[in-house]
Order: C-alpha cells, then structure tokens, then sequence
C-alpha cells in the first residue's frame, strides 16, 4: 500500500532542499535560540522556579516543541508551494498511491524536524541542564513521533488550500495559538480553566509535556508535567495515526 | 490499435460545460494534434486523459485502460508536459530526471544511463547539474520533454509544448518532437494554437467550445477550404478572366490588380494556364490553404483571435510571459 520509493525519493528531495537553502536552517535555528535566551532568560529574572527547575529550564521542552512545530508545519505547508508552482502534478501524475505521498510528505517533516530538534538539544548543557544518554534518547524518539502527527495535520492544513496567501492565515491564527496553548511557556495547570480546557485540545500540548516527563522526571508541583508519560504517548501516537489517515483522504479527493 | 479512445467525454465545472461530448481515437506510434482557441478544453481533456479529472460523463482509456478506473495502470503507461511548467527550479536539472526516475520506479542498473542519455538526447548535458531556476523557457521545456520520456511511456502528453518560445526555439523543439515516435515508439498526443505547428501531425481535431468541429488528416482538413489558390498579374485582367472562363470553365475573380481562382491541384493547374494565356502573364503566385483558413471558414474566425473568456486569455498572457522572462 505504501510505495517506498516514493517516500524514500520525497524525503530526499526535501531534504536536499533544506540543506541547500542556508538562510531556512539558519532561521530555524535562530528563533529556539532567540526564545531560548531573550525571553527566557529575560524572564526568569521575574518567574520564580520549581523544586529543582529554572524558568529558563522549564521552557526548554516547549522550545524544542516549538522548533518541531514550526519545521514540521512549513514542511507540510510547501505542499501549497508545489501546487502553486506546479511541481505537484509532476507528482500526482506519477504511479504512487495518494497515500504514499501523503506519508512521503509527513516522513520529511518527521526527518527534517528530528534533525533541527537534535541541534537546538545540544543547547542544554549551557542552560544548567543534565541528561543522560537514555533521556537524549528518549527526547529524539518523542520528537520524531510529534513531527510526524503535527506534519500530517500540516498535510490536512495544506490540502484545503490552493494558494501561499494563506500561509501567513494558517501561521497567525493556527500555529502561534497552538504554541502559546501548549504549556511550552507556562504550566497548563496554571491556566484559567477555558485555556485549560483549549490546552487539552491541542495535539502540541502532549508532546512538550511527553518532553516535559523526559527532561525533568523527578520534578514535582508546580514545574512539573501535567500528565502521565503514558497518556502523552498513547495521544500523539494516536493523532500521527489519524491525520496522516485522515491527511491521506483528503488528498485523494479528485474533481 | 488506438492507443488512446474517447467516447462521448462530457466534463462540467459547475455550469461551464469545458468538454461537450467528444470522441476520438488515436492509433499506436501516430502524432495527433489537438487544436482550438483558449479555453476550448484542451487542457481538460488531457486532465481527464491523465488521471487528475473524472470524467462527468462518457469514458476514455490509454492503452485500453480506463483512465478513471485503472489510474494506476494509465499513469505507467503516460508521459506529460503540462501547459505550465512542473519542474522543481530549486533543483538541478539532474535532480530533477533523478526525482521522476525513482518515482516511476526506473530500475537501479538503468537510472544513470537513462538519465544521462536523456540530457544528451535535448542538449543539455552541459546544463546538467545547474539549478533549473537558471535556465531560459526553451531549455526548460526541453528538460520536461526528456523527462516524460526517463520511464519510456506508451503515450507522451504535450500541452502546448512551444507556448512563449521563440521562433526558433518552436522549430528546434518541433524537429525534436517528430523524431519521438520513431525513435521512442511513443504515441503523441500535442496541443497547441499554433495552426502552422500542426501540420507535422499524422491527424488532427479541431476543438472549439468544448465540441470537436472537424477530424481528419493535415490535407484532408484542408480540402474543406477547397484547395490552392492562384493569384495572377496580367497585362489586361478583363481579357484574361474572359479567356480562363471560356477555356478551363473555372471561377475567377479580380482583386487589388490581381485575378485569382481556386483549384484543387494548383501545382498542375498552373503549367495549363500559362500554355494557354501565358502571354498576358506577369507574374503567378499560389498560396495553399492553411489549417488557419480551415479554423476561419468552420468557425468565421481565425484561431488566434477567437477567444474563449476573459480570464481565460489573461490566464493564457501570464503563462506566456511568465515563460518568456523565465520567473520562478
Ligand atoms: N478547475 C476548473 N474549474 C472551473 N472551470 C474550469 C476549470 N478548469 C477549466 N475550466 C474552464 O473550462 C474551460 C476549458 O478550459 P481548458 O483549460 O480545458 O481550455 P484550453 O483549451 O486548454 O485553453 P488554453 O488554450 O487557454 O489552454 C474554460 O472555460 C475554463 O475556464
Ligand atoms: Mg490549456
């Protein structure tokens, strides 16, 4: 059902693509360091810390999960610029199923994220942070996993749109409320009870907690996870399950 | 064998009808052409034909495939290039073939050599490892020919391949073109506007509103406008139309100093004339009828000013300047 040549040869091309234009890597790169420091350190002067935890320290899983959001999304979302600039019927043309595409194009999310996430992860020793091998391990697998669902609801984003006006629409108004709603810069548990509820509605929430459980394991109050490790994995293990299913309907729909 | 049949294809967009009940079929190995004005449905078809439409009524098959229902098996058998470009410009031409190879699962052992006669085989060999964003609208269209051809298709789609080039760069692609079927086995289905760039194809139909409005060969077609015309300089046209008509029992008319009459086979028409009244004669000239004047005397108006709406001819400006100045 799934072709892996198609995958294989859609990661490539993304990837390729990526490495070659300097300024998307180093603008990836920059916004994690920018958030990291500016705001972080900025406000940790003002946020008093957990148990064993620092602000700056605190935002660090959300920093990773903004990098993953953010990559993994404008991956998908170039699905508008290969419509809009034709290359996309090169592809739907060729003999691969819709679905293959559709996992192809969330496969490059998935290894473009992971990538981008593992250089922003070398950041943690200058932050105060200690992790053992298993935790750089672990950080690395949930990355991967929250790529791969939050590039297939990218996919889903991307195919009810023709043109790359709505870019800046999907990015005001869905990716920066996804951020902000995630617990990447305050504790969910803090949160008035509306936000809480819209909190744990959003597919991002799980993943930076998932981070959460992994970098700090023994922090208790308020600092700490709001969720069980278990709960996080089974819902972003679901959702990459259903949108990159639901994605692949989408796609197939023909005039 | 048709390699491609179209049996009374209807598609609708709401309530545009793009494609009114059409039917054709093209042999194995044959150039066919398919002509009309800007929005007449062209590139409808071709969608139907390459598996990106449904169809809202009728059927057509490749191969004997249904294209609706054994996309897959249509999509192996067909090679594309679509009216707007769809290569990737931010990568190398290479990439590019490399990327479609892999796709159509070319086999490992072939994919280098194919990939690197199909540069030779459009010149650009050279231009290889270039970012197609640097080349001009000619060499682009060449690579997308070449790449239609990596997976050696039974049939090569060519919408409008020559739009926005110039004139010369039309002649070299044209040259190029013709040596597919012989040199591939390919089947090629072409449209284009262009009346003149037709005539190198073995059948022709003209489209116009969605509706076939004529079918045949370059010569038969034209037959509809009923043959050649030869113009005449005299030294005294009254005399001279008197003896043509008492002597070949032929029309002729009187037009700017110069007498013309229509003949099916003006080449041996001529020599008779001038054994006949060849005194009187200045100079002779012949024109042949022209697929253009067929499109004028079935539709009234010439193909290139005929026009389907607005949005259509101001879509069909921007591609065409969009190719000229090669923007990305
Ligand atoms: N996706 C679509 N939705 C609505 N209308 C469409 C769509 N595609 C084509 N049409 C309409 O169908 C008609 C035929 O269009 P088509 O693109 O097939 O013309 P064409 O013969 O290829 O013209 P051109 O020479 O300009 O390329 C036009 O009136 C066009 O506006
Ligand atoms: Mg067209």
């Amino acid at each position: 059902m799934i072709e892996t040549n198609a995958v294989y040869v859609i990661v490539a091309r993304e990837f390729k693509k990526f490495i070659r234009e300097k300024s998307r890597l180093i603008s990836t790169l920059a916004r994690p360091l920018l958030w990291l420091f500016l705001i972080g350190g900025g406000m940790s002067r003002l946020v008093p810390g957990g148990q064993n935890v620092t602000y700056i320290q605190f935002i660090f899983p959300g920093i990773l999960g903004m990098t993953i959001l953010f990559s993994s999304i404008f991956s998908s979302i170039s699905i508008i610029w290969d419509k809009e600039f034709g290359f996309m019927k090169e592809i739907l043309v060729a003999p691969v199923s819709r679905f293959s595409v559709v996992v192809g194009k969330a496969t490059s999310g998935m290894v473009l994220s992971t990538f981008q996430v593992m250089i922003v992860l070398c950041l943690f020793p200058f932050i105060g942070l200690r992790l053992d091998p298993l935790q750089i391990i672990g950080v690395i697998l949930v990355s991967a996993i929250l790529a791969f669902a939050l590039a297939s609801f990218g996919i889903l984003l991307a195919s009810f749109y023709e043109s790359y006006e709505s870019f800046s629409v999907i990015m005001n108004f869905i990716v920066m409320p996804m951020f902000f709603l995630s617990g990447a810069m305050y504790p969910v548990k803090l949160l008035p009870e509306v936000l809480k509820v819209v909190s744990k509605l959003n597919p991002l929430t799980y993943g930076v907690d998932a981070l959460k459980n992994i970098v700090f394991p023994y922090e208790t109050g308020r600092m700490s996870a709001d969720f069980s490790l278990f709960i996080d994995l089974t819902v972003i293990v679901t959702l990459s399950v259903v949108f990159v299913l639901i994605a692949g309907k989408a796609f197939e729909r023909k005039q | 064998m048709s390699m491609i049949i179209v049996e009374n294809l209807v598609k609708k967009f709401g309530s545009i009808t793009a494609v009114d009940d059409v039917s054709f079929a093209v042999e194995e190995g044959a150039i066919f052409g398919f002509l009309g004005p800007n929005g007449a449905g062209k590139t409808t078809t071709i969608n139907i034909l390459c598996t990106l439409l449904s169809p809202t009524f009728g059927k057509a098959y490749i191969n004997s495939y249904d294209c609706d229902r054994e996309s897959s098996k249509v999509r192996n058998a067909i090679g594309i290039v679509f009216q707007d470009s769809s290569l990737d410009k931010d990568l190398t031409a290479r990439e590019n073939l490399m990327f479609h190879a892999y796709l159509y699962r070319v086999d490992k052992a072939e994919r280098k050599q194919r990939i690197e006669d199909a540069l030779r085989f459009v010149d650009l060999t050279d231009r290889a490892d270039d970012l197609v964003k640097k080349f001009s609208g000619g060499m682009k269209r060449r690579l997308e020919v070449a790449r239609g051809l990596i997976h050696r298709p039974k049939v090569l789609f060519l919408d409008e391949p020559t739009l926005g080039l110039d004139p010369q760069s039309r002649t070299n692609l044209w040259e190029f073109i013709t040596t597919l079927p012989k040199l591939h086995k390919v089947t090629i289905f072409m449209t284009t506007h262009y009346m003149e760039e037709a005539e190198v194809c073995d059948k022709i139909a003209i489209i116009d509103k969605g509706k076939i409005i004529a079918s045949g060969t370059p010569a038969e077609l034209k037959k509809i406008v009923g043959g050649d015309v030869i113009y005449l300089k005299t030294n005294n046209n009254e005399e001279a139309m008197k003896d043509i008509r008492k002597l070949f029992d032929m029309e002729v008319s009187e037009k700017d100093g110069e007498i013309f009459l229509s003949a099916m086979k003006g080449d041996a028409c001529i020599p008779a004339l001038i054994r006949e009244i060849g005194e009187r004669v200045l100079s002779v000239r012949m024109q042949r009828p022209t697929l253009n004047d067929v499109f004028l005397k079935l539709t009234g108006k010439a193909i290139r000013e005929q026009n389907g709406t607005g949005l259509d001819n101001i879509k069909a400006m921007v591609r065409s300047y969009r190719r000229r100045h090669d923007r990305d």
